[in-house]
């Protein structure tokens, strides 16, 4: 695949309170993105189980996103704290283990935030096309 | 207060499990937790209660067959519990102030037994040392002992890896700590625990021997050690061939994740059926890169384990034990458990009341993520 024709496949895990609702925003507020994720939706970004964002990532996803309301704003009080914590434990275990912990992005985006959204997946789309495919999408042996 | 524990002929291993047997028999605790040689001259854990039982309990014994942490968990998790006096390594007793934070196991009705160790053989090194009565050849702790008094930059080289790069060969936290990182030990053995139990046994006081100094040479030599083997680790990893690489002859048999103590998961996710996938599912998987290797999700397994574990991987090493393709499963997950508990300032085994950093949380801390 060739740098210039390569389309980075991003998975979105978005919390149903803050920036599920904000992509849902960016869609009725006809927000132009890239066509380049995947979104899921859960309840709280703190059921971002890491196991979620490491499949994701050794099936070759080239990016994930993890979104979810801003610091004192969860709908459950202290889920984006907790995965704020989880988050950077994973990058650093990744980073140790020799994985490219720059595919994981976390950002908290609010319901009302869909220029945020929009912004956000452009802003990730065009940093993970610049890095090229995830190599865990060619390793058959992991 | 410290006490002395006289040795009669040389025979320091005795005089240890007389000092067992008066826990016992002055009712200091219900029941014994410690290394025991069994009839076929293996040594394994065993709980005890009766004091002549304890001429079988050798916790000089340098070998670790299990990380008993788990076992103290077993006789601790819930009430009715007996008091129990667990004879721990350090790596054990830091095992178990992790599964204390996790809720596995309490402390409230232990009498933590701590012995200095100054290292210990994988089961068959040590069996291969060990002649057809079961008595080691020879006096395999002596030596041990000697070497890390001595010597302690140049460890014998079929010690475990674990042991060799081991920079926590005692824990004073404990309510008794059996001092054996000291001069004289055919002479007498030093204890240290609190004055009420020290003046019930009727031991005499001792003044302190050189173990602080003996601890501390120990202690930098196998920190130099750790060091070297964290950076050879983290060149490999960090280099063409990554965590894949380094595990690539994993056969996924769960072994590491069996000897574990800090995994305590009874409904471990990769023993459920969310990875008992529909065949198609497989298809579907291995048109996507062309092939498929079976059995499926090795890295992950691994990447989600140190999620579970690397905060408080106390690094005993027991999985490296347990890996049938002699992966340095320990000292990878040790070097990469360092980062992540350098990040979070944390130090698994340290402190009972600091809690695991991914139970817990505050709100002014990096706040740059997210934003």
């Amino acid at each position: 695949m060739s740098e210039t024709n390569f389309e980075p496949r991003i998975i979105a895990f978005l919390c149903n309170w803050c920036t599920y609702t904000g992509a849902d925003l960016a869609g009725t507020s006809r927000l132009q993105y890239p066509p380049n994720v995947r979104i899921i939706r859960l309840m709280c970004s703190g059921a971002v189980d890491p196991i979620y964002v490491l499949k994701a990532d050794l099936a070759g996803a080239d990016g994930i996103l993890i979104g979810g309301c801003h610091p004192g704003d969860c709908h459950y009080q202290e889920g984006n704290y907790k995965e704020r914590r989880r988050v950077v434990a994973l990058k650093e275990i990744l980073k140790g283990a020799g994985f490219d912990e720059e595919r994981i992005w976390i950002r908290w985006i609010s319901a009302s935030e869909g220029q945020r959204f929009a912004e956000s997946i452009r802003e990730i789309t065009a940093a993970m096309k610049e890095k090229g495919p995830n190599s865990t999408k060619s390793e058959w042996a992991v | 207060m410290r006490i002395r524990v006289p040795v009669e002929n040389g025979d320091t291993l005795k005089a240890l499990q007389g000092f067992l047997q008066k826990l016992l028999s002055e009712n200091v605790v219900d029941i014994l937790l410690a290394p025991m040689r069994t009839p076929a001259g293996t040594i394994t854990p065993a709980l005890v209660t009766d004091p002549a039982m304890l001429v079988y309990a050798d916790p000089l014994a340098p070998v670790l067959p299990v990380n008993a942490a788990t076992l103290v968990g077993q006789v601790s998790a819930r009430k009715p519990r007996p008091r129990v006096g667990a004879v721990l390594r350090s790596c054990e007793a830091r095992a178990l102030v992790e599964l204390v934070k996790l809720q596995q196991a309490s402390l409230d009705d232990i009498v933590l037994i701590a012995v200095d160790c100054a290292g210990t053989y994988g089961v068959p090194e040590y069996l291969k040392r060990t002649s057809a009565n079961g008595r080691p050849k020879e006096d395999l702790w002596k030596e041990l002992f000697a070497s890390a008094l001595q010597n302690p930059a140049v460890p014998p080289e079929s010690l475990r890896q674990a042991c060799k790069i081991c920079e926590q060969p005692v824990f004073d936290q404990a309510q008794v700590v059996i001092e054996l990182l000291d001069y004289n030990l055919d002479r007498q053995v030093t204890v240290t625990l609190a004055d009420a139990l020290g003046e019930k046994l009727g031991y005499d006081p001792a003044e302190a021997g050189q173990r602080t100094e003996v601890v501390d040479k120990l202690v930098q030599a196998r920190t130099v050690r750790r060091d070297a083997e964290f950076a050879a680790i983290r060149a490999r990893m960090e280099g063409q061939e990554n965590l894949t690489g380094v595990f690539a002859a994993c056969i996924r048999c769960h072994n590491c994740m069996t000897v574990c103590p800090i995994c305590y998961c009874k409904t471990c996710v990769f023993k459920s059926q969310i990875f008992d996938h529909e065949p198609m599912q497989y298809v579907a998987w291995t048109r996507q890169k062309g092939a498929y290797r079976m059995p499926s999700d090795t890295m992950l397994f691994h990447l989600t384990r140190l999620n579970h574990m690397a905060l408080s991987c106390v690094g005993c090493g027991m999985c490296t034990e347990a890996c049938p393709a002699e992966l340095p499963v320990g000292a990878v997950f040790r070097a990469i458990g360092q980062r992540v508990q350098g990040v979070f300032n944390y130090l698994p085994g340290r402190d009972l009341d600091e809690k695991p950093p991914l139970i817990t949380f505050k709100a002014d801390e990096w706040t740059e993520v997210g934003e």
